[in-house]
């Protein structure tokens, strides 16, 4: 059977064989980047379309529904406006830092993508503090978003640049929390090993309500630190035009837009390996028969099943939930998601002590 | 006290959110909800009463009831029609006062249906056609009575 982790291998093969060690490295590294150019540029194409589609039906509306069959290249067509469109540098901004700004935030979005398993045996870097990396290197994109803001030289883009930032450091900490709780559960940082320790049930399942409580607030997490509405205050349109990416336009908003969307597409793929098991399939304790069936399906599917379905709650809550005040945010976050995840952490360690997970 | 209100809290916060994503959710799963007309492909369907521009009618005989009295000129807001008016010989030989052009500029006009309301022959009507868009503003001028067309018999 064809699968992502048997290609890889074959691939790694032929390399070594035909090129030696150091240009087989090589040219694996350089293969590795542009699989992760590719598919931030597709998964850009697919999550705008789906975000659109989504909002439309949730709106009682069509969609784009014009340009190919049931608009999907409408997203192409709209790239490919981008592309062509100038990029505006305004006068009084700090040049460097306002043309550095959007690569930043698209670097820290690459950069988290090394340790995400796309499937079985399927990885960019199985380094062994695999959760801690992805949560410190995150958060690089406050950077990103600062230097934008700041840079600008406009009063709208410096505030949303600070409402994000406050926002994404203190959400940080129930992420943290969040994330930590499985760490426990699991005993280990490195990714393959939580989802190795997913074989006999994810851990949703086995960690009854505490890893769902757990899971609930590491999905508002997410949710805020992508800065996405109901915590979309950074780029609220109403009061701040678009936040810190006002003077943006052209291909550098558009990378902006991107980084947006793939961090989307990693937080949710990090709640994925966490709570559903990455790409692990749908095992029920010792039914061999049905575990056996659930196997047939290939691993990459399981994953991307997952994250799509974790990306389409977040896009569920958009489109549902109204914009929160600012101070509406800070309280939820320090008088409400921060002692609750820390209560949860107590009663998961407990859990974790005394084995009354499945 | 305080332990309890704040689960009460967080508790009614939590189902308040998913009674929201209820109503979403059964929007996104039924498609018969969809409001939006197919516009260009399937024609709207639009109220008798629905205002798109004034036009008057003529019969089988190219005959309109149009006298000619300028009340629906007087009474327009905003100058939207204009009357020229021509004296006529009838066939025994009385002079009379008839229309020469109707003259109609859609761009001025409100839909605020006063001319018809002014009108003490019926003469003119509201017709549904919205599609008005040109190429050249000039076709906005239009002149409502057709070419050759006389006032019908029996009207004052």
């Amino acid at each position: 059977m064809i699968s992502l982790e048997s290609l890889n291998r074959a691939l790694q093969h032929w390399l070594q064989s035909t090129l030696g060690d150091p240009w087989a490295y090589l040219v694996m590294c350089v293969l590795v980047g542009l699989a992760a150019i590719t598919l931030f540029a597709v998964l850009g194409l697919a999550l705008v379309y789906m975000e659109r589609k989504v909002a439309a039906l949730m709106q009682i509306r069509m969609g784009p529904n014009r340009v190919g069959p049931k608009g999907i290249f409408q997203t192409s067509a709209d790239t490919l406006k981008l592309v062509m469109k100038e990029g505006l540098t305004p006068d009084g901004a700090d040049k460097f830092l306002f043309n550095f700004a959007p690569f930043l935030v698209m670097i820290a979005a690459m950069l988290v993508l090394a340790p995400i398993a796309f499937a079985r045996n399927f990885q960019i870097w199985d380094l062994n503090i695999g959760v801690l990396y992805v949560a410190a290197v995150s958060s690089i994109a406050v950077i990103g978003i600062l230097m934008a803001g700041w840079s600008s030289n406009n009063k709208y883009s410096l505030l949303g640049a600070m409402r994000s930032a406050a926002q994404i450091v203190s959400y940080e900490l129930s992420a943290g929390l969040a994330i930590l709780s499985i760490v426990v559960l699991a005993g280990s940082l490195r990714i393959s090993d939580i989802i190795a320790s997913q074989a006999d049930g994810w851990w949703i399942i086995k960690g009854h309500v505490p890893a769902l409580i757990a899971f609930v607030i590491f999905l508002i997490a997410v949710t805020a630190e992508t800065n996405r509405a109901p915590f979309d205050l950074a780029e609220a349109e109403s009061e701040l035009t678009a936040g810190f990416h006002t003077e943006y336009s052209g291909m550098k908003f558009a990378l902006f837009f991107l980084a947006e969307y793939i961090n989307i597409f990693i937080g949710c793929a990090i709640g994925a390996t966490l709570f559903f098991g990455g790409w692990m399939p749908f095992h029920i304790g010792h039914w061999e028969a049905f575990n056996r069936v659930m196997d047939y399906i290939p691993s990459s599917l399981w994953f991307l099943g997952k994250t799509l379905f974790l990306i389409f709650l977040i896009m569920w809550f958009r489109w549902t939930f109204p914009r929160l005040r600012v101070d509406q945010l800070l309280n939820l976050e320090w008088k409400y998601l921060l002692p609750i995840s820390m209560i949860n952490l107590l009663f998961i360690t407990l859990m974790a002590i005394l084995g009354w997970h499945l | 006290m305080f332990l309890t209100d704040y689960i009460k809290t967080v508790y009614g916060t939590l189902g308040s959110l998913l009674k929201g994503m209820r109503l979403t959710g059964y929007y996104f799963t039924h498609k018969k909800e969809i409001i939006t007309q197919q516009y260009p492909e399937v024609r709207p369907v639009l109220a008798e009463r629905f205002k798109g521009e004034v036009v008057m009618p003529h019969n089988e005989n190219n005959e309109h009831r149009c006298t000619g009295c300028t009340a629906c000129e007087l009474a327009c807001p905003n100058g939207t029609i204009k009357i020229v008016t021509k004296t006529e010989v009838n066939a025994e030989g009385k002079k009379k006062k008839a229309i020469d052009t109707f003259v109609y500029r859609l761009e001025l006009c409100t839909m605020c249906n006063l001319c018809v309301q002014a009108c003490p022959s019926d003469a003119i009507i509201m017709a549904n056609n919205f599609e008005h868009s040109v190429y050249d503003r000039r076709q906005f001028t239009k002149v409502l009575n057709l070419p050759g067309s006389k006032i019908m018999e029996g009207v004052e």
